[in-house]
């Protein structure tokens, strides 16, 4: 009998493991002839989220209900690039799918996305995106692959009560980076640990702050030339300025706190701790502070970055997954311009601001024209945030040209995080010979740019 | 082709039959091998040749992948700084355990203690062992640095300097490595007869010249072995410098990091890094080969 049994058991192991291997189940993307069209779609806020996993849910009970003939599955979960390609890789990529800006030119380059444009004429909505947000879903060719859902453009955050404490006027918001330093330096003076600037230098996200930075100072990353070809434009006077004004900040005056190699979270809890002056930033990192580490708005301003000749401008959206079927992408296409629809801002900051959640803030903003002007009031109507701290954020909008990421952004800002971390790191950096080594290496990136 | 005869058929039909339950377990577990280690490490290889999207189908790309990874300069910062871990990693790591292990042998009492205090470590998951050691090494407020200042001793930036970052690393995956080695050679100094120590003892022979003329010669297996395989755990290491010093920091770059930027955070290319994972492993093959060869050889 314990023979039998012990036999069974492995047997049923081995049975076990050959249906796992097998991955068993119906093919993928398969629909029953003649029923609803049922698409798969992330992004469904996670259970702890109630409010927005209610709007979410109600979102798409009248989906359904407005359009009979789709059935919306939605799971959980947002762009994850250490599981992105497991989960293609096992067909469990959903049909329409969230992305970061800066991953949608690597998806249509990989081939691993559908092209939506010959459906668009339907939706005639997504012609009211603005036109740069949709060249990041485009292809040379002009072909669609997504459509954007939040977009930000970085700005200088700052703690208004620091600011009050250390003698600054907090509804003046430093325009230079001399003025920063300036303003750091008295930041840091109050002491208890107050640091007055703070920057990443990890996991990508120092490079992706040093081209913000590099912008703002009229510099750039990675231009084209004559032949079109891409190539570094960062070992420039405006890249100097940047590393040397950082490394100055952190080493002449010691105005960036001793602890280094930050990482996102890390600046965001420093300011909602109240132990950092200033920060370059977007309103979604406000929004982090606030919601995830329970500081309050009325703490916080946000000006425009300084040096003011532009930012960097980024975001999210949704594709769609490579090989869907025509009727499967005009369901997803009638999904997103569903629910982010400029006709519904009004009604759906009104109860968001019935239930006092944060309205009123600039971004995201993903509209032009009359839907440009329909978000701002409905932003304004119902506002919850103190609006008049980022106002100067807000008013330099039109003013401080966005520009997006350079090609192969996340290989770039590897190498020029090594930068950030050298001069945060080292006394004793080279800014010329970091910039000379890293211009080296972003020129055989870029080479491989098609 | 040659009959068999009819009573050997029986024996054979009887063994098998005796073993069934055997071979079944035997498929479980050979299942569960070719599932989890020899098909992915197949597919890997067959993925090092390839260009994948996971959507359309794999471009065969012959060496492209290795060739590029000769061509990208970190390939050889990632080789340089995965030596110079191993090598310090066996300074202390190798080292340290071996001596620990010989003081608690040689206690009377609270023997068990220590062993469970050493042993501790290595039953905290890795990732909760590098975030403490992370708060020991912060620069600001950092335990490391309390201490340092309060004993009127000059502060360190430890994994923020360029030349304290990769001996930062290594003590930390000693602390939380060298349970594991301890109670092995604790088990290799439990069997050493008593009777040797004790001849040792009366002979008037030192702790020191016990060791060397009783231990060493008598444990020579297990610190051959253990060499081996510290060796092959510290070429992989991953966790350390990916939490304490980032992926894009020059000095720490580690062959396992380079993988994991390949294939996630950089490059997204699942060729390339199966390339170097590849090329990790025949140089870790390799190696093992070449080291149990001049072992046994000497044997």
């Amino acid at each position: 009998m314990k023979r039998g049994r012990a036999l069974g058991l492995s047997l049923a192991v081995c049975a076990t493991l050959a249906c796992a291997a097998c991955g068993g189940g119906a093919p993928q993307g398969q629909e029953p002839a003649g029923g609803p069209v049922t698409i798969t779609v992330n992004g469904l806020p996670p259970a702890t989220d109630e409010y927005n996993r209610a709007v979410f849910e109600e979102n798409v009970k009248a989906f359904e209900a407005r359009y009979p003939d789709y059935r919306i599955e939605a799971k959980e979960g947002f762009m994850d690039p250490q599981t992105f390609s497991a989960k293609i890789a096992g067909g469990q990529l959903e049909d329409v799918f969230y992305v970061y800006l800066t991953d949608a030119q690597n998806l249509i380059a990989r081939r691993q996305v559908s092209d939506v444009s010959p459906y668009l004429a339907d939706f005639p909505v997504t012609k009211a995106y603005k036109p740069g947000l949709m060249r990041v879903f485009s292809d040379d060719k002009g072909k669609v692959y997504g459509l954007p859902d939040d977009n930000y453009s970085l700005g200088l955050l700052y703690n208004r009560a620091l600011y009050k404490k250390a003698g600054l006027d907090p509804d003046k918001p430093p325009l230079t980076w001399a003025e920063v330093r300036e303003n750091a330096k008295k930041l840091t003076a109050l002491g208890d640990g107050v640091v007055g600037y703070g920057d990443y230098s990890k996991s990508n996200i120092g490079g992706w702050h040093f081209t913000a930075e590099i912008y703002s100072v009229g510099g750039d990353v990675a231009v084209k030339d004559a032949t079109g070809a891409w190539k570094p434009a960062f070992n420039s006077d405006q890249g100097r300025q940047v590393l040397r004004q950082l490394k100055d900040m952190r080493w002449t005056d010691d105005t960036m706190g001793k602890r280094q190699l930050l990482e996102y979270d890390d600046l965001v809890k420093l300011m909602a701790s109240a132990k950092l002056g200033q920060m370059v930033g977007s309103t979604g990192d406000l929004t982090n502070t606030v919601t995830r580490f329970k500081a309050t708005y009325d703490d916080f301003g946000m000006g425009p970055i300084p040096g003011g000749q532009g930012t960097l401008g980024g975001g999210s959206g949704y594709m769609f997954k490579a090989g869907l079927s025509p009727e499967k992408i005009k369901a997803g296409l009638a999904w997103l311009t569903f629910r982010k629809n400029p006709d519904r801002i009004d009604a759906d900051n009104a109860r968001a601001a019935a239930k006092g959640l944060p309205v009123g803030l600039p971004e995201p903003n993903v509209w032009t024209g009359d839907s440009e002007r329909k978000q701002r009031a409905a932003t304004e109507k119902h506002a919850t945030v103190p609006t008049k701290n980022f106002a100067p954020f807000a008013a330099a909008l039109g003013r401080v040209p966005v520009k997006l990421e350079p090609p192969n952004a996340q290989q770039i800002y590897a190498v020029l995080d090594t930068a950030m971390q050298k001069v945060l790191t080292d006394a004793n950096a080279d800014v010329e010979a970091l910039l000379a080594d890293a211009e080296k290496q972003v020129g055989q990136i870029l080479a491989t740019v098609k | 082709m040659t009959a068999v005869p009819a009573h050997r058929g029986r024996r054979r039909g009887a063994w098998l039959r005796r073993n069934l339950h055997a071979w079944a377990f035997l498929a479980a577990g050979v299942a569960c091998f070719a599932l989890f280690s020899w098909y992915p490490l197949v597919r890997g290889i067959v993925l090092s040749f390839q260009q994948v999207n996971f959507v359309t189908d794999a471009v065969w790309v012959g060496w492209d992948n290795f060739r590029a990874l000769f061509d990208d300069p970190l390939f050889f910062t990632a080789w340089a700084n995965t030596l110079e871990f191993t090598g310090l990693a066996l300074l202390f790591g190798y080292a340290v355990p071996f001596v620990v292990a010989v003081v608690i042998n040689e206690f009377r009492h609270l023997k068990g203690f220590f062993r469970i205090a050493v042993y501790t470590p290595v039953m905290l998951p890795p990732i909760v062992s590098v975030l403490l050691w992370q708060y020991f090494y912060d620069p600001g407020n950092g335990l490391f640095n309390s201490i340092l200042t309060g004993l009127g001793l000059p502060a360190s930036d430890w994994t923020q300097s360029p030349k304290m970052a990769m001996i930062s690393l290594v003590l930390v995956s000693t602390w939380a490595n060298m349970g594991g080695a301890t109670i092995m050679y604790l088990a290799g100094l439990a069997t050493i007869p008593s009777e040797l120590y004790e001849a040792a003892e009366l002979d008037g022979a030192s702790v020191r010249q016990r060791v060397r003329h009783v231990v060493l010669p008598q444990m020579r297996f297990i610190l051959l072995v253990l060499l081996l395989l510290q060796i092959v755990a510290t070429m992989q290491v991953f966790i350390e410098p990916y939490q304490l010093t980032g992926t894009t920091n020059p000095d720490t770059i580690t062959v396992l990091v380079l993988v994991y930027r390949y294939a996630f955070t950089v490059n997204n290319d699942f060729g390339l890094a199966a390339a170097m994972s590849v090329l990790l492993f025949v140089v870790l093959g390799a190696f093992s080969a070449a080291y149990l060869r001049l072992t046994r050889d000497k044997d």
